[in-house]
């Protein structure tokens, strides 16, 4: 069951909202409505949140992602269209059964903090739990708790005039974690907080999201954060919800112009994986093979280099098309394998920690799983090409179009002499 | 001059005379009533001068500066026992005293009409809609009208003058306390609620909280108004300041005249910095603050070092 479903959710600011609904979906647009006094803040947006995930409403000012948010907690009453929070609708929801979705089902962080600046910081993160009537010695053993999940502990006595941007919004952040509950809305939170401050946040949020599984609503206009925390990411654009999808998705394949020119100006490299610029080696050498099948490899797919793999799909080493030429005219039996620059590296790994590697060795970067088993490689090329913004077009085909690990068409294709 | 001499379209009405009438049927009807209040108020502000007087002065002087202590600065405390000693050597005390009683009794009333009603009208729109041209009509009105029907209604004394004192004292405490509601920051309202807080709960633990500061600013309002409507109560035999200032006028004593604004200026000065400190500014330096700021310090101090 997802943790919230919006189906159709439309939201109107003006007299009689629900005729805005009718002409939109009548194909009328945001102009025409606002000739008629109407504000179309949100239009259909349609989107589902699995348990335990971050997702992402991503968009500039205006474009509605507050509204949005404001509606899945009801804050703001949707126009039109349903929110369903663990399979409650809870858009027929009276007052009191609202506010007992509220208490125990989703709690909210808030741009500017929303502390009470006339409560000291314990309190504060109590708030929750004093509104659900919870005793004062629970809540205030569960808020100290909750600050020391954000690093706040023993700051319970302190007034939040006395602490910085930063430390206010953790407050927020214990504020919500003490409250106890599943689904966490995050309207903006940290968007007001310097970059160090909020990369920091970003780290520690993704940290506690990890420990304690919630999930998570997060709206924010800062593409970067949005590509960092989001498993799902939501494109905003005047009202409407543009693209859902990965970061990656929303990074390679936009649907449209507008995600497109948005995305650019991303910094790819802390985006895309190892996995999603990897390529297939054209073909490996088997370990148990000499300098001669090395080289007939080599001169057929005009190799630069070749990697030596274990039946067990490891990694033994890599050797030189110079080196094997050399050795075949020396005539060696051994392979000249080159393992001390060799660099290993995994899947998930994003790309801007693979250049310090990737520059201290002439060799391609190896992708290993957890196991060890050879899944890919990065040539340098490659991984330009990627940063570049282009499709990687190195010596094989690239993992775009494949699923990763090595098919067994990639072993069978190598000639392994036994 | 009549208006059917200056225009032929606009009939002549007899406003004067409908409220005249309508005073006469109010004042015959609740003719009870009126007098029940007006004993009651009676022996509330008499008890209250009472109270006031039977306190030793060089006392009261003491207790007075403390409270400026408390709630300012000893810088203020000083002043202010110095102020009030002159009150004192001009042989201002008592009258100074039956003002002050009226004022305190005045606002005390007018507050607790004032800042529900605010609330309401923080709340609801109607509420405000309806309240707000009352509010214009009592500001606006001339002071000393409220006098005459007040005589009617109450008769002679402290009663009439309380009565016109809190209805031209209401007003700001009414407008500061729905500003000062309307004003809290949104998103800290929005905070109350997303986390699944009443409405009551709302208004008791963000919204009132957070307007202290205003409302305390409508409170120092009344209470100057009630100061300055005290004293003009003085013509309809209220006891107090006001009486000097009006005796004078009519022996033509400038001494005495002197004499008792200048207390009049004591108290309002006084009454305004106290009652501006509650709300917040220049309240630093009391030691009500240095108290809070050193409990505060020696719980986080406890609190980090785990003991």
């Amino acid at each position: 069951m997802p943790a919230i479903e919006a189906n159709g959710v439309f939201k109107i600011f003006g007299r009689r909202p629900e005729r805005g609904v009718r002409a939109l979906q009548q194909g009328k647009t945001r102009d025409d409505l606002r000739k008629q006094g109407l504000t179309a803040a949100v239009i259909d947006a349609s989107f589902t949140v699995d348990p335990g995930e971050i997702f992402v409403v991503m968009g500039l000012s205006g474009s509605g992602k507050s509204t949005l948010i404001r509606t899945v907690n009801r804050l703001l009453d949707p126009t039109a269209g349903s929110v369903v929070i663990h399979g409650t609708d809870i858009s027929s929801l009276d007052a009191a059964a609202l506010r007992r979705v509220r208490r125990e089902k989703i709690s909210m962080v808030f741009q500017h903090f929303a502390l009470l600046p006339h409560r000291t910081v314990g309190e504060n993160a109590a708030y929750g739990l004093k509104v659900q009537g919870v005793n004062r010695a629970d809540r205030e053993a569960r808020a100290e708790e909750a600050l020391g999940m954000v690093g706040l502990g023993g700051w319970g006595a302190s007034m939040p005039s006395e602490l910085s941007g930063g430390m206010r919004q953790r407050v927020g952040l214990a504020r919500a974690l003490a409250a106890g509950t599943d689904i966490m809305l995050m309207d903006e939170a940290f968007s007001a907080l310097d970059p160090l401050i909020r990369r920091e946040m970003q780290d520690q949020l993704i940290d506690l999201q990890q420990r304690l599984d919630k999930t998570i609503l997060f709206i924010t206009h800062d593409l970067n954060e949005a590509m960092r925390l989001g498993d799902h990411i939501a494109m905003m654009r005047d009202g409407r919800i543009e693209q859902i999808g990965t970061a990656e998705e929303i990074l390679n394949n936009p649907v449209n112009n507008y995600v497109a020119e948005f995305v650019q100006d991303v910094d790819r490299t802390r985006v895309l994986t190892a996995a999603n610029v990897m390529e297939q080696p054209v073909a490996v050498l088997g370990s148990g093979a000499g300098p001669q099948a090395a080289h007939k490899l080599m001169r057929e797919h005009q190799l630069p280099w070749l990697l030596v793999v274990n039946r067990d799909r490891t990694v033994h080493g890599l050797v030189w098309s110079s080196e094997v030429a050399t050795a075949v005219r020396e005539g060696q039996d051994g392979l000249p394998l080159y393992r001390d620059g060799l660099r290993f590296t995994t899947p998930d790994t994003t790309l801007n920690d693979l250049f310090v590697d990737a520059a201290s060795s002439p060799a391609p970067l190896v992708v290993r799983d957890d196991d060890g088993h050879l899944v890919g490689v990065i040539p340098d090329v490659t991984l330009l090409t990627a940063m570049a913004n282009g499709q990687p077009t190195g010596n094989g085909q690239t993992l775009e179009s494949s699923p990763p690990g090595i098919p067994d068409s990639a072993m069978t294709g190598t000639e392994v002499p036994q | 001059m009549n208006a059917d001499e200056l225009s032929v379209v606009i009939p002549s009405l007899p406003v004067g005379e409908w409220v005249d009438t309508a005073v006469d049927w109010l004042s015959s009807t609740f003719r009870e009533v009126f007098r029940a209040v007006s004993d009651v108020v009676d022996i509330l502000i008499n008890g209250l001068i009472d109270l006031l007087l039977a306190v030793p002065t060089d006392l009261m002087i003491v207790l007075l500066a403390l409270l400026g202590l408390l709630l300012r600065s000893w810088q203020f405390a000083v002043g202010a026992a110095l102020a009030l000693a002159l009150v004192v050597a001009m042989g201002m005390w008592v009258p100074a005293m039956q003002t002050l009683a009226m004022v305190v009794v005045a606002t005390v009333v007018a507050v607790l009409i004032a800042v529900p009603i605010g609330i309401l009208a923080a709340r609801s729109r109607v509420v405000s809609n309806l309240v707000r041209p009352v509010l214009d009509f009592m500001q606006t009105m001339p002071a000393f009208v409220y006098l005459i029907p007040a005589i009617f209604f109450f008769g002679i004394g402290y009663v009439p003058g309380l009565f016109a004192t809190i209805l031209f004292a209401l007003p700001p405490g009414v407008r500061l306390t729905e500003l000062g509601i309307r004003q809290v920051d949104a998103e800290t309202v929005e905070a109350g609620q997303a986390f699944g807080a009443t409405p009551r709960q709302i208004l008791r633990g963000i919204q009132v909280p957070l307007a202290v500061p205003t409302i305390m600013a409508g409170i120092n309002q009344v209470i100057m108004l009630a100061l300055s409507m005290a004293v003009i109560a003085g013509m309809v035999g209220a006891d107090g300041l006001g009486k000097k200032v009006v005796e004078s006028i009519s022996t033509i004593n400038i001494g005495l005249g002197a004499e008792a604004g200048l207390s009049v200026v004591v108290l309002a000065i006084y009454l305004d910095r106290l009652t501006a400190s509650i709300g917040g500014s220049g309240a630093e330096k009391s030691l009500g603050a240095m108290i809070r700021r050193s409990k505060n310090r020696s719980v986080a101090q406890r609190a980090t070092t785990g003991i």
